[in-house]
């Protein structure tokens, strides 16, 4: 499923926490509790891309991609309608302070951002290969007929699926938003790197993609320290071109 | 042999009526959305102002002006298809360029190709290449970096800075600005000991602070757009920047818009950064004070900036820079109306203009202003004097600089 329209849904994660804080949330619990509203929203999405397009046949080739990129531009439409343009920041205890270790000092809101995203990603790869309904997610991505032979509904299983992902949306659209200020373009910038993730990692594996967006950050840094700004950019790319030459299934993917 | 002298007369009446009820189309591209888009929407309210009241006062050469403003979402790569289109398809009389540096040098070539009459909008050295005489930018710096870099760099002196850090987006205004940053550097004997570009768009700032903060500058000159600003001065509250920094700031767009502003609060403090209009008493002027209160009410209506201090009175200056070229020279020609420009002082709501060879102000008035004594994000705090202190040049000047460390307490 081309769904391109995930980095929009980050976004308005990231908005619905900024809402929800302006009546005193915290930002973290905001996106905690955006979650099943954001789980329900994307059951729905999919209802509907399934009732107009995949139910139908028709979500071959570019049609499925139109359909989430409409989409897209519906969110950052609506965003732009209810908030403006500007750049939305949050505040938090967390926010603006620091942890030193000896003469170093990491800033809160990026440990809070990391340790939740890891706990977040642990939990998710637990969830994958340790329930009946997450393996059935593994194995719909896989193969439909097969699952169908199993005894389960492909259909009720993607929805499940796209529920979940879009769950995950209200709860980095918080650590988005705790680690700096969006506007509601900003998607346009994270779908590349978002591609680049999930194909280096190997499509289906939560641990390959924690470790795709640490090479990818790392890699970045270096050859921004390194090669200049200007390459910078090139680097996502870069390595997702290389190791599609040499593994096409990705680094971790099977 | 009368019927034909006769038809001809009336077909020639004809056409002049309908030229006479076509409007005068204006055309831009603006960012609407992107990193700009904040700024870019009020500037467009702005202009949109002006040309309602020049339409109740009976638009231009007595036509109604049809003003035409397209989305470039600050996307360089898109802003020469959105003028070509303007003026091969919509046919616009008279051409504004989109707000910022970035979005406006890729049309630079075509306007001079083409050899038409740009006025610029809050660009910074878009002409320095190019040299094209029909480009007139209103913005308050002037041209080369001396009169923006060089307030800074001097108060940085003035405080005993002996030397600078320089960090710097990649992208043209930032690299423009930070390029005569550092020849203002060298030539005022300044020892460099950080100068990082980083990729625009940047979020996390964690390391390059760091750097920052481990070189142990004096001085520390920045040249950023806004969420990039928005991160820095987090990263400096989070982080530090250290004991030795006595100036830090500069060029740093966005923390001139109220949104920011008002999320950042009493990070800003200790700030020294660029700004076209502060309301401090050096500033004050009735008429920008007039149209602010007319766009406050506006501004609230449409959710853009509620300030409106940075980009709106300048952006309505240039309607009013059209209204009065075009009814002086009773012409859309866009040779007559560059020479007018050019020759004339051009009287508008931000002072009165006389441009330089180069189509920038040929006196400039940027202001370097320090934040102090923000407390809280209460917005109506920057309506008040002393919260933005103009601390250069000298005529503007309400207060000396304070040591960094000193107005972060």
């Amino acid at each position: 499923m081309p769904h391109v329209a995930h980095p929009a849904f980050l976004v308005l994660g990231a908005y619905a926490t900024y809402l929800l804080t302006t009546y005193g949330i915290d930002p973290l619990l905001a996106g905690l509790l955006l979650m099943p509203v954001f789980f329900v929203f994307g059951l729905g999405v999919y209802q509907f891309y399934y009732s107009t397009f995949e139910g139908r046949g028709s979500d071959q080739g570019l049609r499925g991609i139109a359909f989430f990129f409409g989409i897209a531009f519906i969110v950052q439409v609506g965003l732009i309608l209810a908030f403006g343009v500007d750049q939305r920041l949050v505040d938090a205890d967390y926010i603006g302070t620091s942890v030193e270790f000896g003469d170093m000092r990491i800033p809160q809101r990026m440990l809070v951002a990391f340790g939740v995203a890891l706990a977040l990603t642990s939990a998710l790869a637990l969830y994958l290969s340790r329930t009946f309904t997450g393996r059935a997610i593994k194995a719909v991505a896989q193969d439909e007929g097969a699952l169908r032979l199993m005894g389960a509904n492909p259909v009720r299983i993607k929805r499940w699926a796209f529920g979940i992902a879009t769950a995950t949306c209200a709860i980095a659209g918080a650590l988005l938003i705790i680690i700096g200020p969006v506007e509601p373009g900003l998607d346009r910038l994270y779908i590349g790197r978002t591609f680049c993730v999930v194909v280096l990692a190997g499509l289906g594996s939560m641990s390959g993609t924690l470790a795709a967006g640490l090479i990818l950050g790392v890699a970045e840094s270096v050859v921004l320290t390194t090669a200049g700004t200007a390459w910078a950019p090139a680097v996502a790319f870069g390595i997702l071109l290389i190791v599609l030459g040499v593994r096409p299934a990705g680094l971790f993917g099977r | 042999m009368k019927f034909r002298h006769l038809l001809a007369a009336v077909l020639a009446a004809f056409s002049f009526a309908a030229v006479a009820q076509q409007p005068v189309k204006i055309g831009m591209s603006m960012p609407q959305t992107g990193p700009l888009g904040g700024g870019g929407k009020a500037a467009l309210l702005a202009l949109n102002m002006w040309v309602e009241d020049v339409n109740a006062k009976g638009g231009l050469l007595g036509r109604k002006v049809q003003f035409i403003a397209y989305d470039d979402q600050t996307n360089p790569g898109v802003v020469p298809g959105i003028y070509s289109k303007l003026l091969d398809i919509d046919k616009v009389d008279l051409l504004i360029a989109p707000y910022g540096t970035n979005v406006t040098a890729p049309i630079m070539p075509m306007v001079k190709q083409r050899d038409l009459l740009l006025m610029g909008n809050f660009s910074f050295d878009a002409n320095a290449q190019i040299k094209h005489d029909k480009w007139f930018n209103n913005a308050p710096w002037g041209a080369g970096a001396l009169a923006w870099g060089g307030t800074f760099l001097q108060a940085g002196r003035a405080l005993g800075g002996k030397s600078i850090a320089i960090m710097a987006a990649d992208a043209e205004f930032a690299q423009n600005l930070c390029s005569g940053g550092r020849v203002i550097a060298k030539a005022m004997g300044l020892q460099t000991v950080y100068d990082q570009n980083y990729p625009p768009n940047s979020v996390d700032f964690s390391s390059i602070i760091r750097a920052v903060r481990a070189a142990k500058p004096d001085i520390v000159f920045i040249c950023s757009y806004p969420a990039e600003s928005a991160a820095i001065v987090r990263a400096v509250a989070e982080l530090g920047v250290g004991p030795t920094v006595k100036i830090i700031g500069g060029g740093m767009v966005g923390l001139q818009f109220a949104p920011i502003m008002e999320a950042l609060g009493p990070l800003l403090n200790g700030f020294v950064n660029y700004n076209s209009y502060v309301p401090e008493k050096t500033m004050d002027n009735p008429a920008v004070r007039e149209f602010l209160k007319r766009y406050e009410v506006r501004a609230k209506q449409e959710k853009v900036d509620p300030l409106g201090f940075y980009l709106p009175p300048f952006n309505y200056a240039i309607g009013q820079m059209l209204e009065q070229a075009v009814g002086a020279t009773k012409s859309l020609d866009h040779k007559v109306l560059a020479d007018y420009i050019r020759k004339n002082e051009m009287k508008t709501m931000v002072g009165n203009i006389r441009y330089d060879t180069v189509g920038e102000w040929a006196k400039p008035n940027l202001v370097m202003a320090q934040f102090r004594g923000i407390k809280g994000k209460d917005l109506d705090q920057f309506r008040q004097q002393g919260k933005q202190v103009i601390i250069g040049p000298a005529a503007m000047k309400t207060g000396e600089i304070i040591p960094f460390d000193k107005a972060r307490n």
